[in-house]
């Protein structure tokens, strides 16, 4: 089995109707191992993959697995989709609906003589768990079923890339968690370049060995998912990595000695502290918080290590499955998530006088 | 009831029928998958025979296979007898006639494949044959029906095309259309009003059949 690294560098624009012209500009490359390509939708995740499988051609730059070039602008090299020798598993999955699941999975092995062919859809459908939907149709899986049928056809030509699009979307959390599992665990026995397309947090942290963030056609930083996702430098991006809270501020005042910096919330209608980053004291930058990472009092605290304590008051409540949304007004309204329990434990109720709570390191700078 | 008339439509009709499709089904996969900007150009001839009277079609078909027509010329130092006022002549003139019923419902069937599916099957390894036959022929295959019973049904309906290269020569030339024609100039009414009300028939089943085919296999495939 082939560790290549893939790398990529390609330019392409797309012409848009009045707006301005959208731009891919992408430089990246990819070990063997999970990449977890994260953005909001538009930022150009799918146009990147379809660019790296063959289906869209980049006006200019250079894409190479290994030693071998699968497009050159420069060369005028381009392979064909079907030379790549990649997987792709769209976020429709396209699975071809006339084919039987069997059939669907051995619509890549056509160039196998029929005892290989057998062996790989008996050996791929034991590692997804669909040895008994082979005779099925598609119309007649589950969702779920349908994401294995679909990983199952793309990982049994042994690819020497795996492309996902967002493969997962509309699972519910414990079945996509256990295909991920079965997904990782092909991952150790194989070692290929896998780019996994999401804007699912949850994904991200349980297959991440490391995240490109793309914003507006551009690869904004690479990294681990925590260094990455827990303090995004974008508003677009907060917003994509699920911060609830992006709020305006101005730095107040430099801390060096301690770390930290206080700034003004919006238009100076209440100060925290937040880590040292850089901004200079005067400058308007934008912080980002967890709705989730907010804890609430009824009454006033006292010997707290967090030092941001914010009174305010409740100015709306909304169940949303199993969590409480509540809005409150702190000097600047604040989005906060707490459970079903502590809202009736507390009695928490519009117009209620309670105080936020929020840890230094709870509050992300962002640029 | 004229039956060599209704036989010989029949003869037409299928000829006519299948020769379009193997004719429309690359043109109808260049219109529904090429990028190319002139297309519309060819699309636009392919719809002249739905605006033009038949009797203009029927008019050029005439010019072109008559003795000195570029299509009679080649004809006649192939096979040694003259194209006009023949079946084969018929045929040929029935082709254009009918050519936007065969390419129009494949163009719109071509055209409503997700693209993703045609997409995959090349990430898997097919070739464009490869992906046409496994892929695309069996997902639009109720456009393939429909082609072939509108062309099928629109020629054994034709009448003024008949009417200008064909003539009017029993056995060879005279369709059931010409034969009502006929019979109503001969005020046979009775006679022309058999033969009319099978045309009807005819042409309400294939309808039927198109219309029903289509309804089962959308609903089966597009709301997965």
């Amino acid at each position: 089995m082939s560790r290549a690294m893939l790398a990529v560098q390609i330019r392409k624009k797309f012409r848009a109707s009045g707006a301005a012209p959208f731009v891919l500009d992408v430089a990246a490359s990819f070990e063997p191992g999970f990449t977890v390509l994260f953005g909001p939708s538009g930022a150009g995740k799918s146009t990147l993959l379809d660019c790296i499988a063959g289906l869209q051609q980049p006006d200019s730059g250079k894409i190479s697995l290994g030693e071998e070039v699968l497009f050159d602008a420069a060369d005028g090299i381009s392979l064909p989709p079907q030379r790549r020798d990649l997987a792709y598993v769209f976020q429709s999955l396209a699975l071809f609906p006339h084919l039987s699941v069997e059939q669907n999975i051995r619509y890549g092995l056509a160039k196998l003589p029929a005892a290989e062919q057998q062996k790989r859809i008996t050996r791929i459908a034991a590692a997804f768990r669909i040895e008994n939907l082979l005779a099925r149709r598609p119309a007649e899986l589950s969702g779920g079923e349908k994401q294995r049928v679909a990983l199952a056809r793309a990982l049994v030509t042994r690819p020497r890339v795996l492309l996902l699009d967002e493969p997962l979307t509309g699972l519910d959390a414990s079945l996509r968690r256990a295909i991920l599992d079965d997904l990782c665990a092909w991952d150790d026995a194989n070692r290929i370049p896998i780019l996994y397309v999401t804007h699912n947090r949850e994904e991200v942290d349980a297959i991440g060995e490391s995240v490109v963030t793309i914003v507006n056609g551009r690869v904004q930083e690479t990294g681990a998912p925590r260094e990455v996702l827990d303090a995004p430098r974008s508003v677009e991006l907060a917003q994509a990595a699920g911060f609830e809270n992006v709020l305006r501020a101005k730095v107040m005042e430099h801390r060096p000695a301690d770390g930290v910096m206080r700034v003004g919330l919006e238009d100076a209608a209440c100060e925290i502290e937040i880590p040292f980053g850089d901004a200079a004291p005067g400058s308007e930058v934008r912080v980002a918080i967890r709705a989730g990472d907010i804890l609430l009092s009824t009454e006033a605290p006292h010997f707290l290590s967090a030092r941001n304590i914010l009174p305010g008051v409740i100015e709306s409540l909304e169940t949303r499955g199993t969590l409480v949304a509540l809005r409150v007004k702190a000097g600047a309204t604040f989005q906060v998530h707490v459970t079903p329990s502590a809202v009736r434990s507390l009695g928490l109720a519009p117009g209620q006088v309670v105080w936020l709570i929020v840890k230094t390191h709870s509050c992300h700078l962002v640029r | 009831m004229n039956l060599e008339a209704l036989f010989l439509s029949l003869r037409l009709s299928a000829t006519v029928s299948v020769l379009l499709l193997v004719l429309a089904l690359p043109l109808a996969y260049g219109l529904a998958f090429s990028s190319w900007r002139g297309k519309f150009l060819v699309e636009s001839v392919v719809a002249l025979p739905l605006v033009l009277p038949p009797t203009v079609i029927g008019f050029y078909a005439l010019v072109a296979m008559g003795p000195r027509g570029p299509l009679g010329k080649i004809w006649q130092s192939l096979f040694g007898h003259p194209l006009a006022f023949t079946f084969a002549g018929l045929v040929v003139a029935s082709l254009f006639y009918s050519f936007p019923f065969a390419v129009q419902p494949l163009v719109a069937s071509f055209e409503a494949l997700d693209r993703r599916i045609l997409d995959a099957s090349a990430i898997l390894g097919a070739g464009r044959a490869r992906t046409f036959f496994r892929v695309i022929l069996p997902l639009a295959w109720p456009g393939v029906l429909t082609a072939l019973v509108l062309s099928f049904a629109h020629t054994l309906g034709e009448f003024g095309v008949v009417l200008m290269v064909g003539g009017n020569l029993p056995g060879i030339t005279r369709t059931v259309s010409i034969d009502i024609y006929d019979r109503v100039q001969a005020l046979d009414y009775a006679a022309a009003h058999q033969t009319a009300l099978l045309l009807l028939l005819i042409s309400f089943v294939v309808l039927s059949i198109v219309y029903g085919v289509n309804r089962r296999v959308w609903s089966l495939w597009l709301t997965k």
